[in-house]
Protein backbone atom coordinates (compact mmCIF):
# COMPACT_ATOMS: atom_id res chain seq x y z
CA UNK A 1 0.00 0.00 0.00
CA UNK A 2 2.65 2.39 1.11
CA UNK A 3 4.89 1.48 -1.82
CA UNK A 4 2.17 2.31 -4.30
CA UNK A 5 1.60 5.65 -2.61
CA UNK A 6 5.25 6.42 -2.93
CA UNK A 7 5.50 5.67 -6.65
CA UNK A 8 2.45 7.76 -7.49
CA UNK A 9 3.94 10.61 -5.57
CA UNK A 10 7.23 10.13 -7.42
CA UNK A 11 5.36 10.19 -10.74
CA UNK A 12 3.60 13.37 -9.72
CA UNK A 13 6.90 15.10 -8.92
CA UNK A 14 8.27 13.75 -12.17
CA UNK A 15 5.41 15.31 -14.11
CA UNK A 16 5.94 18.64 -12.35
CA UNK A 17 9.66 18.49 -13.13
CA UNK A 18 9.06 17.85 -16.81
CA UNK A 19 6.46 20.62 -17.03
CA UNK A 20 8.84 23.13 -15.47
CA UNK A 21 11.66 21.95 -17.73
CA UNK A 22 9.48 22.70 -20.75
CA UNK A 23 8.57 26.18 -19.49
CA UNK A 24 12.17 27.08 -18.74
CA UNK A 25 13.57 25.74 -22.00
CA UNK A 26 10.86 27.41 -24.05
CA UNK A 27 12.80 30.58 -24.99
CA UNK A 28 15.65 28.41 -26.26
CA UNK A 29 13.19 26.36 -28.29
CA UNK A 30 11.56 29.52 -29.59
CA UNK A 31 14.91 30.79 -30.88
CA UNK A 32 15.52 27.57 -32.79
CA UNK A 33 11.95 27.42 -34.04
CA UNK A 34 12.14 31.00 -35.29
CA UNK A 35 15.50 30.55 -36.95
CA UNK A 36 14.23 27.70 -39.11
CA UNK A 37 11.15 29.38 -40.52
CA UNK A 38 10.51 31.70 -43.44
CA UNK A 39 9.71 35.28 -42.47
CA UNK A 40 6.13 35.06 -43.79
CA UNK A 41 5.35 32.30 -41.29
CA UNK A 42 6.43 34.52 -38.42
CA UNK A 43 4.33 37.43 -39.59
CA UNK A 44 1.19 35.33 -39.95
CA UNK A 45 -1.63 36.09 -37.50
CA UNK A 46 -1.26 32.67 -35.87
CA UNK A 47 2.20 31.70 -34.64
CA UNK A 48 3.57 28.41 -35.91
CA UNK A 49 4.71 26.38 -32.95
CA UNK A 50 6.71 23.90 -34.98
CA UNK A 51 8.71 24.79 -38.09
CA UNK A 52 6.51 23.29 -40.81
CA UNK A 53 8.39 24.53 -43.85
CA UNK A 54 11.94 24.18 -42.67
CA UNK A 55 14.33 26.60 -44.27
CA UNK A 56 17.86 27.83 -43.63
CA UNK A 57 17.21 31.12 -45.42
CA UNK A 58 17.51 33.10 -42.22
CA UNK A 59 21.07 31.89 -41.75
CA UNK A 60 21.84 32.97 -45.30
CA UNK A 61 20.53 36.46 -44.61
CA UNK A 62 22.49 36.77 -41.41
CA UNK A 63 25.89 35.56 -42.62
CA UNK A 64 26.86 38.83 -44.24
CA UNK A 65 29.88 41.12 -44.09
CA UNK A 66 28.76 42.72 -40.86
CA UNK A 67 28.53 39.36 -39.15
CA UNK A 68 32.00 38.34 -40.21
CA UNK A 69 33.46 41.70 -39.16
CA UNK A 70 31.90 41.24 -35.72
CA UNK A 71 33.01 37.63 -35.58
CA UNK A 72 36.58 38.67 -36.31
CA UNK A 73 36.48 41.34 -33.63
CA UNK A 74 34.92 39.01 -31.05
CA UNK A 75 37.39 36.24 -31.84
CA UNK A 76 40.40 38.57 -31.56
CA UNK A 77 39.32 40.04 -28.26
CA UNK A 78 38.34 36.64 -26.88
CA UNK A 79 41.56 34.89 -27.87
CA UNK A 80 43.75 37.68 -26.49
CA UNK A 81 41.76 37.60 -23.29
CA UNK A 82 41.99 33.82 -22.92
CA UNK A 83 45.72 33.67 -23.67
CA UNK A 84 46.75 36.51 -21.37
CA UNK A 85 44.40 35.55 -18.57
CA UNK A 86 45.49 31.91 -18.53
CA UNK A 87 49.22 32.74 -18.60
CA UNK A 88 49.07 35.51 -15.97
CA UNK A 89 46.72 33.56 -13.74
CA UNK A 90 48.80 30.41 -14.02
CA UNK A 91 52.05 31.99 -12.84
CA UNK A 92 50.22 33.92 -10.13
CA UNK A 93 48.52 30.75 -8.93
CA UNK A 94 51.88 28.97 -8.75
CA UNK A 95 53.26 31.89 -6.75
CA UNK A 96 50.53 31.93 -4.12
CA UNK A 97 50.29 28.16 -3.89
CA UNK A 98 53.93 27.10 -3.96
CA UNK A 99 55.75 30.06 -2.44
CA UNK A 100 55.41 31.76 0.86
CA UNK A 101 56.29 35.41 0.98
CA UNK A 102 55.28 38.65 2.58
CA UNK A 103 52.07 40.11 1.17
CA UNK A 104 50.82 36.78 -0.09
CA UNK A 105 47.61 36.80 1.92
CA UNK A 106 47.03 40.48 1.10
CA UNK A 107 47.28 39.63 -2.58
CA UNK A 108 44.67 36.90 -2.17
CA UNK A 109 42.34 39.27 -0.34
CA UNK A 110 42.78 41.92 -3.04
CA UNK A 111 42.03 39.36 -5.74
CA UNK A 112 38.87 38.20 -4.01
CA UNK A 113 37.71 41.75 -3.44
CA UNK A 114 38.38 42.92 -7.01
CA UNK A 115 36.36 39.97 -8.23
CA UNK A 116 33.34 41.53 -6.54
CA UNK A 117 33.64 44.94 -8.21
CA UNK A 118 30.92 45.25 -10.83
CA UNK A 119 31.89 46.77 -14.20
CA UNK A 120 29.31 49.50 -13.66
CA UNK A 121 31.30 50.78 -10.70
CA UNK A 122 34.41 51.47 -12.79
CA UNK A 123 33.45 51.81 -16.44
CA UNK A 124 33.27 55.60 -16.48
CA UNK A 125 36.89 55.99 -15.52
CA UNK A 126 37.95 53.04 -17.67
CA UNK A 127 36.27 54.80 -20.57
CA UNK A 128 38.16 58.03 -19.79
CA UNK A 129 41.42 56.13 -19.40
CA UNK A 130 41.13 54.39 -22.76
CA UNK A 131 40.20 57.72 -24.36
CA UNK A 132 43.34 59.36 -23.02
CA UNK A 133 45.56 56.50 -24.13
CA UNK A 134 44.03 56.40 -27.62
CA UNK A 135 42.77 52.92 -26.92
CA UNK A 136 39.08 53.82 -27.12
CA UNK A 137 37.29 51.68 -29.70
CA UNK A 138 40.29 49.37 -30.18
CA UNK A 139 40.82 45.64 -29.77
CA UNK A 140 43.73 46.32 -27.41
CA UNK A 141 41.65 48.54 -25.14
CA UNK A 142 38.72 46.19 -24.87
CA UNK A 143 40.98 43.15 -24.37
CA UNK A 144 42.84 44.94 -21.58
CA UNK A 145 39.61 45.51 -19.67
CA UNK A 146 38.52 41.92 -20.26
CA UNK A 147 41.77 40.40 -19.04
CA UNK A 148 41.66 42.51 -15.89
CA UNK A 149 38.04 41.53 -15.33
CA UNK A 150 38.50 37.75 -15.64
CA UNK A 151 41.91 37.53 -13.97
CA UNK A 152 40.81 37.49 -10.32
CA UNK A 153 38.55 34.50 -10.79
CA UNK A 154 41.01 32.58 -12.97
CA UNK A 155 43.76 33.08 -10.36
CA UNK A 156 41.47 31.78 -7.64
CA UNK A 157 40.34 28.84 -9.77
CA UNK A 158 43.87 27.78 -10.74
CA UNK A 159 45.18 28.20 -7.21
CA UNK A 160 42.80 25.45 -6.18
CA UNK A 161 44.17 23.15 -8.87
CA UNK A 162 47.84 23.84 -8.05
CA UNK A 163 47.08 23.24 -4.38
CA UNK A 164 45.60 19.89 -5.36
CA UNK A 165 48.92 18.54 -6.65
CA UNK A 166 51.04 17.45 -3.67
CA UNK A 167 54.41 19.15 -3.42
CA UNK A 168 55.88 15.79 -2.41
CA UNK A 169 55.65 14.61 -6.01
CA UNK A 170 57.95 17.43 -7.11
CA UNK A 171 60.24 16.91 -4.17
CA UNK A 172 60.64 13.27 -5.04
CA UNK A 173 61.69 14.24 -8.55
CA UNK A 174 64.14 16.75 -7.11
CA UNK A 175 65.69 14.08 -4.94
CA UNK A 176 66.20 12.11 -8.14
CA UNK A 177 68.22 15.02 -9.51
CA UNK A 178 65.68 17.21 -11.30
CA UNK A 179 65.96 20.96 -10.99
CA UNK A 180 63.03 22.60 -9.23
CA UNK A 181 61.94 24.15 -12.52
CA UNK A 182 62.14 20.87 -14.37
CA UNK A 183 60.43 18.99 -11.58
CA UNK A 184 57.53 21.42 -11.75
CA UNK A 185 57.13 21.21 -15.49
CA UNK A 186 57.49 17.46 -15.85
CA UNK A 187 55.51 16.43 -12.78
CA UNK A 188 53.00 19.10 -11.77
CA UNK A 189 52.25 20.90 -15.01
CA UNK A 190 50.66 17.95 -16.84
CA UNK A 191 48.40 17.35 -13.85
CA UNK A 192 47.12 20.92 -14.14
CA UNK A 193 45.68 20.48 -17.63
CA UNK A 194 42.05 20.29 -16.43
CA UNK A 195 42.51 23.49 -14.45
CA UNK A 196 44.06 25.33 -17.39
CA UNK A 197 41.20 24.20 -19.62
CA UNK A 198 38.56 25.23 -17.08
CA UNK A 199 40.04 28.70 -16.63
CA UNK A 200 40.51 29.14 -20.38
CA UNK A 201 36.88 28.22 -21.01
CA UNK A 202 35.78 30.58 -18.27
CA UNK A 203 37.71 33.47 -19.86
CA UNK A 204 36.29 32.53 -23.26
CA UNK A 205 32.70 32.60 -22.02
CA UNK A 206 33.15 35.95 -20.32
CA UNK A 207 34.78 37.71 -23.25
CA UNK A 208 32.47 36.19 -25.85
CA UNK A 209 29.27 37.12 -23.99
CA UNK A 210 30.34 40.44 -22.55
CA UNK A 211 27.99 43.32 -23.25
CA UNK A 212 28.42 46.14 -20.72
CA UNK A 213 32.03 47.14 -21.36
CA UNK A 214 31.63 46.65 -25.09
CA UNK A 215 28.75 49.15 -25.06
CA UNK A 216 30.91 51.64 -23.18
CA UNK A 217 34.23 51.48 -25.00
CA UNK A 218 33.34 50.47 -28.56
CA UNK A 219 31.81 52.61 -31.32
CA UNK A 220 28.68 51.41 -33.14
CA UNK A 221 30.66 50.70 -36.32
CA UNK A 222 32.98 48.34 -34.46
CA UNK A 223 30.80 45.80 -32.71
CA UNK A 224 31.44 42.55 -30.93
CA UNK A 225 28.89 39.79 -31.62
CA UNK A 226 26.48 40.61 -28.74
CA UNK A 227 26.28 44.22 -29.92
CA UNK A 228 25.83 43.11 -33.50
CA UNK A 229 22.96 40.90 -32.40
CA UNK A 230 21.36 43.73 -30.51
CA UNK A 231 21.84 46.03 -33.50
CA UNK A 232 19.49 43.87 -35.54
CA UNK A 233 16.64 44.37 -33.07
CA UNK A 234 16.76 48.12 -32.56
CA UNK A 235 15.21 49.01 -35.93
CA UNK A 236 11.53 49.90 -35.98
CA UNK A 237 9.19 47.14 -34.94
CA UNK A 238 7.79 46.38 -38.42
CA UNK A 239 11.21 45.98 -39.96
CA UNK A 240 12.76 43.49 -37.53
CA UNK A 241 13.63 40.33 -39.39
CA UNK A 242 12.86 37.90 -36.57
CA UNK A 243 14.08 34.71 -38.27
CA UNK A 244 17.40 36.42 -38.98
CA UNK A 245 17.69 37.66 -35.38
CA UNK A 246 16.99 34.15 -34.10
CA UNK A 247 19.52 32.67 -36.54
CA UNK A 248 22.03 35.19 -35.20
CA UNK A 249 21.23 34.13 -31.64
CA UNK A 250 21.80 30.50 -32.57
CA UNK A 251 25.21 31.36 -34.04
CA UNK A 252 26.23 33.32 -30.94
CA UNK A 253 24.87 30.78 -28.47
CA UNK A 254 26.04 27.44 -29.87
CA UNK A 255 29.77 27.74 -29.07
CA UNK A 256 28.91 29.04 -25.61
CA UNK A 257 26.54 26.21 -24.78
CA UNK A 258 29.05 23.61 -25.96
CA UNK A 259 31.88 25.05 -23.85
CA UNK A 260 29.62 25.66 -20.90
CA UNK A 261 28.55 22.03 -20.75
CA UNK A 262 32.22 21.01 -20.60
CA UNK A 263 33.11 22.93 -17.45
CA UNK A 264 29.79 23.30 -15.68
CA UNK A 265 29.97 20.35 -13.33
CA UNK A 266 33.39 21.31 -12.09
CA UNK A 267 32.29 24.83 -11.25
CA UNK A 268 29.10 23.96 -9.42
CA UNK A 269 30.80 21.33 -7.32
CA UNK A 270 33.41 23.91 -6.41
CA UNK A 271 30.95 26.45 -5.09
CA UNK A 272 29.13 24.01 -2.93
CA UNK A 273 32.18 22.52 -1.31
CA UNK A 274 33.34 26.04 -0.54
CA UNK A 275 29.96 27.13 0.72
CA UNK A 276 29.18 24.20 2.91
CA UNK A 277 32.49 24.38 4.68
CA UNK A 278 32.13 28.11 5.37
CA UNK B 1 31.95 41.28 -15.96
CA UNK B 2 28.76 40.72 -17.83
CA UNK B 3 25.53 40.53 -16.10
CA UNK B 4 25.59 37.09 -17.15
CA UNK B 5 25.62 36.26 -13.61
CA UNK B 6 25.53 32.85 -14.74
CA UNK B 7 28.96 32.34 -16.00
CA UNK B 8 30.72 34.70 -13.68
CA UNK B 9 30.36 32.55 -10.72
CA UNK B 10 32.99 33.22 -8.14
CA UNK B 11 33.30 29.75 -6.88
CA UNK B 12 36.06 27.93 -5.26
CA UNK B 13 37.29 24.91 -7.10
CA UNK B 14 37.54 21.67 -5.30
CA UNK B 15 41.10 20.56 -4.85
CA UNK B 16 41.71 17.67 -7.19
CA UNK B 17 42.92 15.45 -4.40
CA UNK B 18 42.80 16.03 -0.71
CA UNK B 19 46.28 17.33 -0.13
CA UNK B 20 48.23 17.30 3.05
CA UNK B 21 46.89 20.39 4.76
CA UNK B 22 50.27 21.29 6.17
CA UNK B 23 51.81 21.68 2.73
CA UNK B 24 55.37 22.74 2.84
CA UNK B 25 55.94 25.92 0.97
CA UNK B 26 59.18 27.26 -0.30
CA UNK B 27 60.40 30.06 1.81
CA UNK B 28 62.53 33.04 1.00
CA UNK B 29 63.74 34.19 -2.37
CA UNK B 30 61.98 36.55 -4.68
CA UNK B 31 60.53 33.86 -6.93
CA UNK B 32 56.98 34.44 -5.70
CA UNK B 33 57.11 38.14 -6.48
CA UNK B 34 58.39 37.63 -10.01
CA UNK B 35 55.57 35.22 -10.74
CA UNK B 36 52.97 37.63 -9.43
CA UNK B 37 54.27 40.49 -11.54
CA UNK B 38 52.17 39.93 -14.72
CA UNK B 39 48.93 39.56 -12.77
CA UNK B 40 49.64 42.58 -10.62
CA UNK B 41 50.53 44.67 -13.68
CA UNK B 42 47.27 43.75 -15.45
CA UNK B 43 45.17 44.42 -12.37
CA UNK B 44 46.90 47.74 -11.69
CA UNK B 45 46.35 49.00 -15.23
CA UNK B 46 42.87 47.59 -15.75
CA UNK B 47 41.32 48.08 -12.31
CA UNK B 48 43.68 49.86 -9.90
CA UNK B 49 44.47 52.94 -11.94
CA UNK B 50 40.85 53.51 -13.04
CA UNK B 51 39.79 53.20 -9.41
CA UNK B 52 42.24 55.85 -8.22
CA UNK B 53 41.32 58.06 -11.12
CA UNK B 54 37.66 57.64 -10.39
CA UNK B 55 38.15 58.77 -6.81
CA UNK B 56 39.97 61.86 -8.10
CA UNK B 57 37.33 62.58 -10.74
CA UNK B 58 34.60 62.42 -8.13
CA UNK B 59 36.06 65.60 -6.59
CA UNK B 60 36.26 67.43 -9.90
CA UNK B 61 33.97 69.45 -12.11
CA UNK B 62 33.62 68.59 -15.80
CA UNK B 63 31.66 71.43 -17.36
CA UNK B 64 31.62 73.24 -20.66
CA UNK B 65 35.10 74.72 -20.20
CA UNK B 66 36.55 71.23 -19.80
CA UNK B 67 35.02 70.12 -23.07
CA UNK B 68 37.16 72.77 -24.72
CA UNK B 69 40.30 71.49 -23.09
CA UNK B 70 40.53 73.27 -19.74
CA UNK B 71 41.82 71.05 -16.94
CA UNK B 72 39.08 69.84 -14.60
CA UNK B 73 38.37 72.06 -11.63
CA UNK B 74 38.57 70.88 -8.01
CA UNK B 75 35.26 71.30 -6.29
CA UNK B 76 35.69 69.23 -3.15
CA UNK B 77 32.57 67.40 -2.11
CA UNK B 78 30.20 69.32 -4.38
CA UNK B 79 29.50 66.30 -6.58
CA UNK B 80 28.54 64.22 -3.60
CA UNK B 81 26.44 67.04 -2.18
CA UNK B 82 24.64 67.54 -5.49
CA UNK B 83 24.12 63.81 -5.83
CA UNK B 84 22.69 63.21 -2.39
CA UNK B 85 20.26 66.09 -2.67
CA UNK B 86 19.11 65.03 -6.12
CA UNK B 87 15.68 63.46 -6.11
CA UNK B 88 16.25 61.66 -9.43
CA UNK B 89 19.28 59.89 -7.98
CA UNK B 90 17.30 58.76 -4.95
CA UNK B 91 14.58 57.60 -7.29
CA UNK B 92 17.12 55.43 -9.08
CA UNK B 93 18.48 54.07 -5.79
CA UNK B 94 15.04 53.23 -4.42
CA UNK B 95 13.93 51.65 -7.70
CA UNK B 96 17.11 49.56 -7.84
CA UNK B 97 16.65 48.38 -4.26
CA UNK B 98 13.02 47.43 -4.83
CA UNK B 99 13.81 45.74 -8.14
CA UNK B 100 16.66 43.87 -6.48
CA UNK B 101 14.55 42.78 -3.49
CA UNK B 102 11.69 41.48 -5.66
CA UNK B 103 13.98 39.68 -8.08
CA UNK B 104 16.17 38.12 -5.41
CA UNK B 105 13.17 36.93 -3.41
CA UNK B 106 11.51 35.37 -6.45
CA UNK B 107 14.75 33.79 -7.65
CA UNK B 108 15.55 32.28 -4.27
CA UNK B 109 12.08 30.87 -3.69
CA UNK B 110 11.68 29.47 -7.20
CA UNK B 111 15.26 28.17 -7.31
CA UNK B 112 14.96 26.36 -3.98
CA UNK B 113 11.58 24.93 -4.98
CA UNK B 114 13.13 23.60 -8.19
CA UNK B 115 15.88 21.99 -6.15
CA UNK B 116 13.33 20.27 -3.90
CA UNK B 117 11.46 19.03 -6.97
CA UNK B 118 14.71 17.67 -8.44
CA UNK B 119 15.29 15.82 -5.20
CA UNK B 120 11.88 14.16 -5.22
CA UNK B 121 11.44 13.49 -8.94
CA UNK B 122 12.52 10.14 -10.36
CA UNK B 123 15.77 9.97 -12.29
CA UNK B 124 14.62 10.63 -15.84
CA UNK B 125 12.40 13.68 -15.19
CA UNK B 126 15.12 15.05 -12.92
CA UNK B 127 17.73 14.85 -15.65
CA UNK B 128 15.28 16.49 -18.07
CA UNK B 129 14.83 19.40 -15.68
CA UNK B 130 18.57 19.65 -15.11
CA UNK B 131 19.32 19.76 -18.83
CA UNK B 132 16.70 22.48 -19.28
CA UNK B 133 18.23 24.51 -16.44
CA UNK B 134 21.70 24.07 -17.86
CA UNK B 135 20.58 25.22 -21.29
CA UNK B 136 19.06 28.36 -19.84
CA UNK B 137 22.08 29.02 -17.63
CA UNK B 138 24.46 28.68 -20.56
CA UNK B 139 22.50 30.95 -22.89
CA UNK B 140 24.40 34.18 -23.67
CA UNK B 141 22.52 37.08 -22.17
CA UNK B 142 21.91 38.96 -25.43
CA UNK B 143 20.77 35.84 -27.29
CA UNK B 144 18.24 35.26 -24.51
CA UNK B 145 17.19 38.92 -24.65
CA UNK B 146 16.33 38.65 -28.34
CA UNK B 147 14.07 35.68 -27.61
CA UNK B 148 12.29 37.53 -24.82
CA UNK B 149 11.98 40.69 -26.87
CA UNK B 150 10.26 38.70 -29.55
CA UNK B 151 8.01 36.87 -27.07
CA UNK B 152 6.88 40.23 -25.64
CA UNK B 153 6.77 41.97 -29.02
CA UNK B 154 3.64 44.07 -29.45
CA UNK B 155 2.87 42.89 -32.96
CA UNK B 156 4.41 39.45 -33.47
CA UNK B 157 4.83 38.40 -29.87
CA UNK B 158 3.58 35.06 -28.62
CA UNK B 159 2.56 36.48 -25.25
CA UNK B 160 0.08 39.01 -26.66
CA UNK B 161 -1.33 36.34 -28.95
CA UNK B 162 -1.74 33.84 -26.12
CA UNK B 163 -3.34 36.30 -23.71
CA UNK B 164 -5.77 37.50 -26.35
CA UNK B 165 -6.70 33.97 -27.37
CA UNK B 166 -7.20 32.86 -23.80
CA UNK B 167 -9.81 35.58 -23.59
CA UNK B 168 -7.93 37.56 -20.96
CA UNK B 169 -8.59 40.80 -22.79
CA UNK B 170 -7.50 42.40 -26.00
CA UNK B 171 -3.72 42.42 -26.05
CA UNK B 172 -3.40 43.02 -29.78
CA UNK B 173 -0.51 45.46 -30.21
CA UNK B 174 -0.17 45.83 -26.48
CA UNK B 175 3.20 47.46 -25.75
CA UNK B 176 4.82 45.96 -22.66
CA UNK B 177 7.76 48.31 -22.44
CA UNK B 178 6.25 51.78 -22.53
CA UNK B 179 4.86 51.82 -18.96
CA UNK B 180 7.64 51.75 -16.33
CA UNK B 181 5.85 49.23 -14.13
CA UNK B 182 5.18 46.90 -17.04
CA UNK B 183 8.78 47.44 -18.20
CA UNK B 184 10.02 46.23 -14.82
CA UNK B 185 7.63 43.29 -14.97
CA UNK B 186 9.22 42.17 -18.24
CA UNK B 187 12.71 42.75 -16.82
CA UNK B 188 11.80 40.73 -13.73
CA UNK B 189 10.54 37.79 -15.77
CA UNK B 190 13.79 37.77 -17.73
CA UNK B 191 16.16 38.24 -14.79
CA UNK B 192 14.41 35.59 -12.67
CA UNK B 193 14.34 33.18 -15.60
CA UNK B 194 18.09 33.64 -16.06
CA UNK B 195 19.02 33.43 -12.38
CA UNK B 196 16.96 30.45 -11.24
CA UNK B 197 19.29 27.73 -12.64
CA UNK B 198 22.27 28.84 -10.56
CA UNK B 199 20.20 28.86 -7.36
CA UNK B 200 18.53 25.57 -8.26
CA UNK B 201 21.80 23.75 -8.92
CA UNK B 202 23.50 25.08 -5.82
CA UNK B 203 20.54 24.35 -3.58
CA UNK B 204 20.17 20.89 -5.10
CA UNK B 205 23.82 20.08 -4.50
CA UNK B 206 23.45 21.23 -0.90
CA UNK B 207 20.25 19.20 -0.48
CA UNK B 208 21.97 16.01 -1.53
CA UNK B 209 24.33 16.52 1.43
CA UNK B 210 21.53 16.59 4.00
CA UNK B 211 22.16 13.57 6.25
CA UNK B 212 19.74 10.78 5.45
CA UNK B 213 19.55 9.48 9.04
CA UNK B 214 18.50 12.86 10.40
CA UNK B 215 15.58 12.86 7.95
CA UNK B 216 14.66 9.32 8.91
CA UNK B 217 14.83 10.15 12.59
CA UNK B 218 12.54 13.09 11.95
CA UNK B 219 10.09 10.88 10.13
CA UNK B 220 10.06 8.34 12.96
CA UNK B 221 9.43 11.12 15.45
CA UNK B 222 6.41 12.10 13.40
CA UNK B 223 7.62 15.37 11.91
CA UNK B 224 5.46 16.54 9.01
CA UNK B 225 6.86 17.83 5.73
CA UNK B 226 6.95 21.45 6.90
CA UNK B 227 8.67 20.56 10.15
CA UNK B 228 11.26 18.45 8.35
CA UNK B 229 12.00 21.39 6.06
CA UNK B 230 12.09 23.92 8.86
CA UNK B 231 14.14 22.00 11.44
CA UNK B 232 16.24 19.53 9.46
CA UNK B 233 16.61 20.47 5.79
CA UNK B 234 16.73 24.26 5.98
CA UNK B 235 19.39 24.49 8.71
CA UNK B 236 21.73 22.19 6.82
CA UNK B 237 21.48 24.01 3.47
CA UNK B 238 21.51 27.45 5.03
CA UNK B 239 25.25 28.17 4.59
CA UNK B 240 25.03 27.49 0.85
CA UNK B 241 21.82 29.50 0.50
CA UNK B 242 23.30 32.46 2.35
CA UNK B 243 26.17 32.75 -0.08
CA UNK B 244 23.90 32.38 -3.10
CA UNK B 245 21.57 34.99 -1.63
CA UNK B 246 24.40 37.45 -1.26
CA UNK B 247 25.68 36.90 -4.79
CA UNK B 248 22.16 37.34 -6.15
CA UNK B 249 21.74 40.62 -4.30
CA UNK B 250 24.94 41.99 -5.80
CA UNK B 251 24.07 40.77 -9.29
CA UNK B 252 20.47 42.00 -9.25
CA UNK B 253 21.46 45.45 -8.06
CA UNK B 254 23.04 46.21 -11.39
CA UNK B 255 21.53 44.18 -14.28
CA UNK B 256 22.98 46.63 -16.79
CA UNK B 257 22.71 44.46 -19.88
CA UNK B 258 19.04 43.57 -19.49
CA UNK B 259 17.88 47.10 -18.64
CA UNK B 260 20.04 48.78 -21.29
CA UNK B 261 18.79 46.33 -23.90
CA UNK B 262 15.13 46.80 -23.02
CA UNK B 263 15.52 50.58 -22.96
CA UNK B 264 16.99 50.39 -26.45
CA UNK B 265 14.04 48.47 -27.86
CA UNK B 266 11.13 50.44 -26.47
CA UNK B 267 11.49 51.44 -22.84
CA UNK B 268 11.57 55.09 -21.76
CA UNK B 269 15.12 55.46 -20.39
CA UNK B 270 14.54 58.43 -18.09
CA UNK B 271 11.81 56.54 -16.23
CA UNK B 272 13.43 53.14 -16.10
CA UNK B 273 17.03 53.73 -15.03
CA UNK B 274 18.60 51.44 -12.46
CA UNK B 275 22.07 51.95 -10.95
CA UNK B 276 24.15 50.77 -13.91
CA UNK B 277 22.28 52.52 -16.71
CA UNK B 278 22.05 55.71 -14.66
CA UNK B 279 25.84 55.87 -14.23
CA UNK B 280 26.24 55.17 -17.92
CA UNK B 281 23.87 57.94 -18.94
CA UNK B 282 25.41 60.45 -16.54
CA UNK B 283 28.96 59.66 -17.60
CA UNK B 284 29.02 58.56 -21.21
CA UNK B 285 25.76 60.22 -22.28
CA UNK B 286 26.01 63.61 -20.56
CA UNK B 287 29.79 63.79 -19.95
CA UNK B 288 29.14 64.47 -16.26
CA UNK B 289 32.23 62.51 -15.30
CA UNK B 290 32.46 64.00 -11.81
CA UNK B 291 28.90 63.15 -10.84
CA UNK B 292 29.06 59.75 -12.54
CA UNK B 293 32.28 58.90 -10.68
CA UNK B 294 30.83 59.91 -7.34
CA UNK B 295 27.77 57.77 -7.97
CA UNK B 296 29.84 54.84 -9.20
CA UNK B 297 31.93 54.98 -6.02
CA UNK B 298 28.73 54.89 -4.00
CA UNK B 299 27.72 51.72 -5.87
CA UNK B 300 31.20 50.27 -5.40
CA UNK B 301 31.16 50.80 -1.65
CA UNK B 302 27.64 49.38 -1.44
CA UNK B 303 28.79 46.25 -3.30
CA UNK B 304 31.87 45.76 -1.17
CA UNK B 305 29.90 46.10 2.05
CA UNK B 306 27.38 43.55 0.80
CA UNK B 307 30.05 41.07 -0.29
CA UNK B 308 32.50 41.42 2.59
CA UNK B 309 30.95 38.43 4.27
CA UNK B 310 31.35 36.25 1.21
CA UNK B 311 35.02 37.13 0.79
CA UNK B 312 35.51 36.43 4.47
CA UNK B 313 33.77 33.06 4.17
CA UNK B 314 35.92 32.10 1.18
CA UNK B 315 39.08 32.96 3.06
CA UNK B 316 37.95 31.01 6.07
CA UNK B 317 36.83 27.96 4.09
CA UNK B 318 40.14 27.57 2.30
CA UNK B 319 43.36 27.24 4.15
CA UNK B 320 45.06 30.25 2.68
Amino acid sequence: MRRIGRTTRGRLWGAVAVALALVWAFPAYWILNGALQPIEALRAPTPSFVPTDLTLDAFGRVLDGEFFASLRLSLSVTLICVALAVVCAFVAAVAISRFRFRGRVSFIIVVLTIQMIPPEALFISQYRMLNDWNLYNTIAGLSLLYVAAVLPFTVWLLRGFVDGVPVELEEAAMVDGCSRFRAFFTITFPLLAPGLIASGVFAFLQAWNEYTLAVVVMEPDNRTLPLWLRGMTTVSNQAIDWPAVMAGSVLVAVPVIVFFMIVQTKMTQGLVSGAVKG
Amino acid sequence: MTDQETARVPLTPTPVTAPDRRRRRRRGGLGGYWLLLPAIAVLLIGEGYPLVRQVIMSFQEFGRAQQFGAPPEWIGLDNYRALFTDSQMWGVVVRSLVFCAVNVALTMVIGTTFALIMLRAPRVPRVVLQVSMLLCWAMPVIAAMTAWQWLFDSRYGLINWTLTNLGLGDFTRHNWLIEPLSFYLVATVIVVWMSVPFVAFTAYAALTQVPEDALEAGQIDGANAWQRWRFIIYPSIRPALTIVLMLQIVWDLRVFAQIHYLQGVGGVPSETHLLGTYIYTLGVGQSEYGMASAFALFVLVLTLVLTARYVHALLKAETV
